[in-house]
């Protein structure tokens, strides 16, 4: 199996996230990147697989932020064969429309038999790349995804919907998937392992070109203004366990022991 | 181009999904502004009783066997066509499990523009205004579509689903076979299947702990377990804690889990992203523990505090055995 694992760096969510002067998008240059959560699950999924089935893992990523190879290395380090970025004038915070297309016409002389994507990322205002990358390939696209099977040359993929229900579809190969969790949580890749690996891999480079894409214009980027917020509690926690008690007894919520 | 505004119309297990009223309703304010009409897109089989109850002015309701059960692909073709021939002003599609898998891919074979994760929409003097939440609830962007035309896709939640259900302006289903054939998809619909049951059903609980990431291992759930014990209730989680095999998926609250409503939710280590916060937003006293002061989980509890949880876990057990003891 030729499996492609197209990955994203994110803004560390943890992190306080600043708006630039003109109010427009993030101010990139505070930011902490880290690798999409999603991405992670979409790796070990692919890597499951891998295992399963034989084959090869390639991830690849559009370097918008100059320091793709970092996750690129942990990729490396957690199962992945081969990585490839794709490099050019390309800002943090290019919209998906773009990435998708790179990533398209990237993979697209690769021949994959399956791409998996995260399902979604932090910042994909204009939408999934997986679904686009579907659409730019004309292949199959299952999103929203937890255990991808193969046998017999197809997959068998389960969709997630609300209420814990899922949908089981067979799909046929080349297909796209967008994980939402690996069938098994993600390996851990050591930090000596992921060092290691930085020393030695080699990374492909290739020089995307961009072309135009349907987008939106952001006229304002702000925090949102929450409608209410918390009666935030100082004190230590004990002194907050005592308020959230006294709260609970004064609601009538704590039962007694006899 | 028109200036009609259409919304497809999610359904599952033969109902209408609340997404559909909450897109109906606020189609419905659109048009009015634009000067079009609302119309309602229903894709499936034998379903002509659930075209009738779609409050809009249209109904265009496609019937073929093909589209039974949801199936990304088969949907995606319809829906194409249907852009293609009608060239509608919005598209309006849910951020669902079922959305999800169709705006994005629309936009590239449409060449429309997509605004994604969108909780507010508003014409302003003629121009479409959408405004997405973003970075896990951190971070809204107000946006214009370049050209007219645009998908939008919705999260679930933010429009009144009461405004769609008392529409009922709807004048006329028009059912018609699928424009486009279905006899060769690549992705076929097995079956449904449901979650495994046996566990504490979480839906029914008085009182939950709920835990997140910020649990860090599964040595610590303990904690939440004694808590949970101590309050009479039951330690329910986010999506990383189930992922990653520390609590049954039965646990999980939000988009992809339930949705609970009990007395008393105390979300520990949990950010508040729109997933988590569509399952226990409507609970009714939220009290939050977390870490990072700016989390979005403050802004819909009732009352918070910035500390450790593992160190107000013990002692919340303790303040509240001495209380029931007393
Ligand atoms: C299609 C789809 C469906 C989804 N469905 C769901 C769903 O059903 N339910 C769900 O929950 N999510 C769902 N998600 C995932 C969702 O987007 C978030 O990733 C998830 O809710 C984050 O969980 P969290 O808050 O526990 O983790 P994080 O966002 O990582 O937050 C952890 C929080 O803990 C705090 N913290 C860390 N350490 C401590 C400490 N010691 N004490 C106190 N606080 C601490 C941090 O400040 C942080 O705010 C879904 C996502 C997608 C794409
Ligand atoms: N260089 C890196 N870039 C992005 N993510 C990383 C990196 N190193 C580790 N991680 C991830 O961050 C989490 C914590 O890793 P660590 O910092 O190694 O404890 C793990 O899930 C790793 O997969």
């Amino acid at each position: 199996m030729n499996i492609i694992v197209p990955i994203k760096q994110v803004p560390n969510l943890t992190d306080e996230l600043e708006i630039n002067d003109e109010g427009t998008d993030l101010a990139h240059d505070m930011v902490q990147y880290v690798l999409n959560e999603f991405d992670e699950h979409a790796l070990e999924e692919a890597v499951l697989i891998k295992e399963s089935v034989g084959g090869t893992v390639t991830v690849i990523g559009v370097d918008t932020t100059g320091e793709l190879d970092g996750i690129l290395h942990l990729a490396l380090a957690k199962g992945a064969d081969k990585a490839m970025k794709i490099t050019g004038d390309f800002m943090p915070g290019t919209p998906s429309h773009v990435q998708a297309q790179l990533i398209a016409d990237a993979i697209r002389t690769l021949a994959p038999d399956i791409v998996l994507t995260g399902v979604q990322a932090a910042d994909d205002r204009d939408g999934q790349i997986g679904p686009m990358l579907a659409a730019h390939l004309n292949l199959p696209y299952v999103g929203v995804v937890t255990g991808v099977s193969i046998t017999d040359g197809q997959a068998i993929v389960h969709k997630e919907y609300a209420g814990g229900v899922m949908a089981e579809f067979i799909v046929a190969l080349p297909m796209v998937v967008g994980v939402q969790a690996a069938h098994r949580p993600p390996r851990y890749a050591p930090v000596s392992k992921i060092r290691q690996i930085a020393k030695t891999a080699r990374i492909e480079a290739l020089a995307g070109v961009e072309t135009a894409q349907a987008g939106s214009t952001v006229r304002r980027m702000f925090k949102p203004e929450a409608a209410g917020h918390a009666e935030m509690w100082d004190g230590t926690p004990d002194e907050i366990a005592e308020k959230i008690a006294d709260l609970l007894a004064e609601k009538g919520l704590l039962k007694r022991t006899l | 181009m028109s200036n009609d505004i259409f919304v497809l119309a999610e359904h599952f297990k033969g109902q209408v999904a609340d997404i559909t009223y909450e897109m109906t309703g606020k189609a419905r304010q659109l048009a009015t502004a634009l000067g079009g009409q609302t119309v309602g897109v229903l894709l499936g089989n034998d379903m002509a009783t659930l075209a009738a109850s779609i409050g809009a002015d249209r109904v265009l309701y496609v019937n073929d066997p093909a589209l039974t059960h949801f199936n990304p692909e088969a949907y995606g073709r319809v829906l194409h066509a249907l852009i293609q021939k009608h060239n509608p002003r919005v598209m309006m599609i849910g951020s669902t499990s079922m959305g999800m898998d169709l705006a994005a891919a629309l936009s590239i074979t449409t060449g429309l523009p997509l605004i994604a994760y969108v909780t507010a929409l508003d014409v302003e003097e003629g121009t479409l205004v959408a405004t997405s939440q973003i970075y896990g609830g951190k971070i809204q962007a107000e946006a214009i579509p370049d050209g007219e035309a645009c998908i939008i896709s919705c999260l679930a939640g933010a429009f009144p689903a009461e405004a769609g259900r008392v529409e009922t302006g709807q004048r006329a289903v028009e059912t018609i076979p699928s424009p486009v054939p279905l006899d060769d998809l690549r992705v076929r619909f097995v079956q449904l299947i449901e979650p495994a049951g046996g566990d504490v059903d979480i839906t029914q609980q008085a009182i939950l702990v709920s835990i997140g990431r910020g649990i860090s291992g599964a040595e610590n759930v303990e904690l939440a377990q004694e808590l949970a014990e101590a309050l009479g209730g039951a330690v329910s989680a986010s999506r990383p804690v189930t992922d990653a095999g520390w609590l049954p998926k039965t646990r999980q609250v939000g988009k992809s889990g339930l949705t609970v409503k009990p007395k008393v939710y105390l979300a520990l280590g949990i950010s508040g992203a729109p997933e988590h916060l569509e399952g226990m937003r409507n609970s009714e006293l939220i009290i939050a523990i977390n870490t990072d002061p700016k989390a979005p989980i403050f802004d819909v509890a009732h009352y918070g505090a910035t500390c450790d949880m593992l160190d107000l876990m013990p002692a919340l057990t303790e303040a509240i055995k001495a209380r029931q003891a007393a």
